[in-house]
């Protein structure tokens, strides 16, 4: 048990993260080059972190998947940054952001860890401006700043609908001068596919090469994990099609702990599925709902109209009805469940997906009334722009229909206040691990997180971490180096020749994604769950008996990628429907229908479930620890948004 | 729908490819290009053959990892747009559909139709960044920018370097996206400052890497799923 301490520090909340920060060691910087650092991952976190450590003058080795760490999925983050600078005057504090989190979150995760995210929101914006980063203006020349999903203060920073893109790039810019300065070295195109751990502390990695197929060990003095998370688990969802759990899924399996794995988001304004060939769902920012009303028809004959022919009176503004205080604003996994409540009552609208329609309205025409169709071109035109360019629909003629996919995953590797693992030496930053968002993250959260852990926690932590421990050479024949390269050698030769080759790995994450967005998306309860685990537990002895990879293992094989991926995604969809079972309440996006009000709210259980669920791996079945929330300065209420 | 597909296929760099016809029928038209491209690939592993290798990754049109020449057109003939964001209702049924990979020197063919664009990531490492260092930021208000120039400096920034501007280019030039990162700090006070020494810089790593010259041939406007303009080539020209 001892394993869970979270190392939070005591004391009045405000100089927690400052006390800890003198408390930790340093490591002067003359010093620093004899320290080597892995970090997989280029999105918000690895880059940052990269950018950070190396500046500090670590020697820094990186890997990314994607041809360039440019390209990693932040880069698709649309909405913008939080940070708590009140320049609008409007009631902002560090307080108010850091009691939003906690009460967006459903009270499950850690005070001091969110009120650390809260005070360092405002140095993100500082460094992304002195990076170059783009934000929004006034025409006075001060930043601007917008109002997003769920709160009632304007902290949002964006640059127009391509915060994400930007923020990814002042990163990426950043590491690439550490390139160039020679501290960080950068390997494109490579897969992390094993830990390698010696002495119970991480000091490795095996990754393939996805060009050559070669399989090499890398060897540092620990190593953090910067890679995301798992919602491609539900095979269509919002992420990149290359994001996946197989990095944090080997950490797992070595003995990092999963928290929480099954807290996953699902946000409500995603473009529509429509057929079976769909490879993913593209998500169109929340901040439209900040001027777009959500509608659906009042009566299902109405269902297939055109909605221009439907009358105001026929319209059922539900969440304007449902949520007079926050209306269309409701964070994330309120209004998704109040969608899917709509399309499964029968008044969805657009195209039947296993016979219901999957959508409702989300309507800008009041507002290109009041404003004019070049004011709100203005603010969302990229958005409009790609809308149509996916459905063929303008959207400043037609309503655009909307519906939740999968999109972000508050679950993760649990770590301590120091970022670190249940592994020594080994870390997780950003979505990879599950520390600041609870049950349910908040809009223009994300960026905030990845960067705070990236540019100032880690760097700090991990060096703490290096100037505490000793650290012998190592060499690439220790015994624990060569097997961890040969069990990935042979888990790769056990995908390229199962014994009955018969289906691709695309048909098998559909079938593992449909049974997880089914009975572990949503709405989750027990007998469901039960018989999830059980289809899960099948699934994974079809798929090592039939997966069928052709090609060779020695070459660029994205089908040998993506065998290996799945397999890892039925393992951890295993582990989610097991977490959604064990937890016996509802919160934040985790909704159980045995603990749901009538009115659809989540019914939380705080003294059974007030815990952090962090699973063990074991061969036969996952070892439940806690650790147990205390709210010293907030008192956990019932999430009230009407 | 069904399609002709002439597919240019290459085991790696060093050896030689050539075009391999296939056909590819009962294609859904809401189906966008890519996932036309994997209904193929499911097609070729039930018969057990090597899948064709493409890059993607967003499918949504900003990662800028897709890159495929279409009929000639780098993203396809669609202006504006991303290969990912090609669907197949705006090709007619029963086409032929000739798909490339980017062809450059300095775009090395890695397989089928994936190239490596390390090159744009080396021009960046050579000075595409402001020399800022992690905690010694001031306030973020505290250096107002002029709400024009602020958008301008996006309007360049928006470049996701998908290379379709160096594939379209007869002299595959790397200029469109040299200029825009130029550009970009160039507008912002924070980034003025190293504006000249960023410019040769940059460029003189685009031309070590063996990218050609700009002669005014305007593609690669044309082309930028991005529509980033040839004008921040003329104001490149211009800081030097």
């Amino acid at each position: 048990m001892d394993k869970l301490n979270s190392n939070a520090p005591t004391g009045p909340l405000e100089n927690r993260w400052e006390k800890h920060k003198f408390d930790l060691s340093l490591i002067a910087p003359q010093n620093r080059k004899k320290y080597n650092i892995i970090v997989i991952g280029t999105g918000l976190a690895g880059a940052s972190l990269c950018a950070t450590l190396g500046e500090a003058g670590y020697n820094v080795q990186s890997f990314c998947y994607n041809d360039s760490p440019r390209r990693a999925h932040s880069i698709a983050a649309q909405g913008g940054v939080n940070a708590s600078k009140n320049y609008q005057n409007d009631g902002d504090s560090t307080w108010r952001l850091f009691y939003d989190t906690i009460k967006g979150g459903d009270f499950r995760a850690r005070e001091s860890n969110i009120y650390r995210l809260a005070q360092l929101s405002c140095n993100i914006i500082d460094q992304a401006v002195s990076q170059g980063v783009p934000f929004a203006r006034e025409y006075s020349g001060y930043l601007a700043n917008r109002s997003f999903g769920g709160t009632q203060v304007s902290r949002t920073f964006y640059a127009r609908g391509q915060t994400g893109q930007q923020l990814l790039l002042g990163a990426y810019s950043s590491m690439s001068k550490e390139i160039a300065s020679g501290r960080v070295k950068h390997k494109s195109r490579c897969e992390m596919l094993e830990v390698i751990i010696i002495d119970g502390k991480a000091r490795g990695i095996v990754v393939r090469d996805l060009i050559t197929g070669e399989i090499s060990s890398h060897l540092a003095d620990c190593v953090v994990m910067c890679t995301g998370g798992y919602s491609n688990a539900y095979y269509l969802s919002t992420n990149a099609k290359g994001c996946n759990t197989s990095a944090t899924w080997r950490a797992h399996k070595n003995g990092a702990y999963f928290a929480n794995p099954s807290f996953t988001q699902i946000h409500p304004t995603c473009v529509p599925p429509t057929g079976d060939s769909q490879s993913k769902l593209t998500l169109m920012s929340e901040s439209l709902r900040n001027d777009g009303r959500i509608w659906a028809p009042k009566n299902i004959e109405d269902c297939d109209k055109n909605p221009n022919d439907i009358p105001d009176k026929d319209r059922d503004y539900f969440l304007e009805r449902m949520y007079p205080a926050f209306a269309n604003l409701v964070p994330r996994d309120i209004a998704s469940r109040a969608l899917k409540g709509i399309c499964d009552e029968g008044r969805g609208v657009g195209s039947v997906v296993n016979n219901q329609r999957l959508g409702v309205y989300l309507d800008f025409s009041s507002v290109i009334q009041k404003m004019g169709a070049e004011k709100v071109k203005e603010k969302y035109g990229n958005l409009f722009d790609m809308y149509e360019s996916i459905t063929g629909e303008n959207p400043y003629e037609v309503p655009m229909k909307i519906y939740p996919a999968p999109h972000y995953t508050m679950g993760g590797l649990w770590v301590d206040y120091n970022l670190m693992t249940t592994i020594d030496g080994l870390f997780a930053c950003g979505e990879a691990n599950f520390s600041d968002h609870g049950a349910n993250r908040l809009g223009a959260s994300a960026l905030m997180q990845g960067l705070a852990d990236g540019y100032f926690v880690a760097p700090q932590t991990v060096a703490n971490y290096l100037a505490k421990g000793k650290f012998e050479e190592i060499s690439h024949d220790h015994p624990e180096v060569i097997s961890s390269v040969e069990s990935v050698k042979n888990r790769i030769e056990s995908l390229m020749n199962a014994p009955e080759p018969k289906h691709s790995p695309d048909y098998f994450h559909r079938k593992i994604g449909s049974i997880l967005w089914t009975s572990c998306g949503m709405a989750r309860d027990k007998d469901s769950l039960k018989k999830a685990i059980k289809s899960i537990e099948q699934i994974k002895i079809d798929f090592w008996k039939n997966i069928k990879v052709t090609g060779s293992d020695n070459d660029f094989n994205q089908t040998l990628e993506k065998a290996g991926r799945v397999a890892d995604f039925i393992e951890l969809g295993h582990l989610m429907c097991v977490d959604a079972l064990d937890r016996e309440e509802s919160c934040g996006a985790h909704a159980r229908l045995e603990y749901l009000a009538e009115s659809g709210d989540a019914m939380r259980d705080d003294e059974n479930f007030g815990y952090v669920a962090a699973w063990e791996f074991n061969e036969n079945e996952p070892t439940l620890h806690k650790e147990h929330l205390d709210f010293e300065f907030i008192k956990p209420t019932y999430r009230d948004y009407k | 729908m069904n399609f002709t597909l002439h597919i240019w296929r290459q085991k790696n760099t060093n050896s030689s490819g050539q075009f391999v016809t296939f056909n590819v029928t009962d294609i859904d038209s809401d189906t966008s290009f890519l996932e036309m491209l994997d209904q193929l690939n499911e097609d070729l592993i039930e018969k057990g053959e090597d899948c064709v290798v493409f890059d993607y990754d967003c499918r949504e049109g900003i990662c800028g990892t897709c890159s495929l020449v279409i009929n000639g057109h780098p993203h396809g003939e669609k202006k504006a747009t991303t290969t990912c964001q090609l669907y197949m209702r705006d090709y007619s049924d029963q086409s032929e559909l000739w798909i490339e990979p980017w062809r450059a020197k300095s775009f090395p063919i890695v397989k089928d139709l994936a190239v490596k664009r390390e090159a744009f990531d080396r021009i960046i490492q050579s000075g595409g960044f402001i020399s800022t260092s992690v905690g010694s930021a001031p306030e973020a208000n505290s250096q107002l920018v002029n709400k024009e120039d602020a958008d301008c400096a996006f309007d360049s920034a928006i470049c996701i370097g998908c290379g379709a501007c160096v594939a379209v280019c007869p002299n595959a030039s790397a200029s469109l996206f040299v200029a825009a990162k130029i550009n970009h700090f160039q507008r912002l006070p924070q980034g003025k400052i190293e504006s000249t020494m960023r410019a040769e810089r940059m460029i003189n790593q685009m031309e070590q890497e063996g990218f050609g010259s700009c002669s005014n041939h305007r593609h690669c406007e044309t082309v930028c799923p991005k529509e980033i303009s040839v004008s921040n080539i003329a104001a490149m020209n211009k800081i030097l």
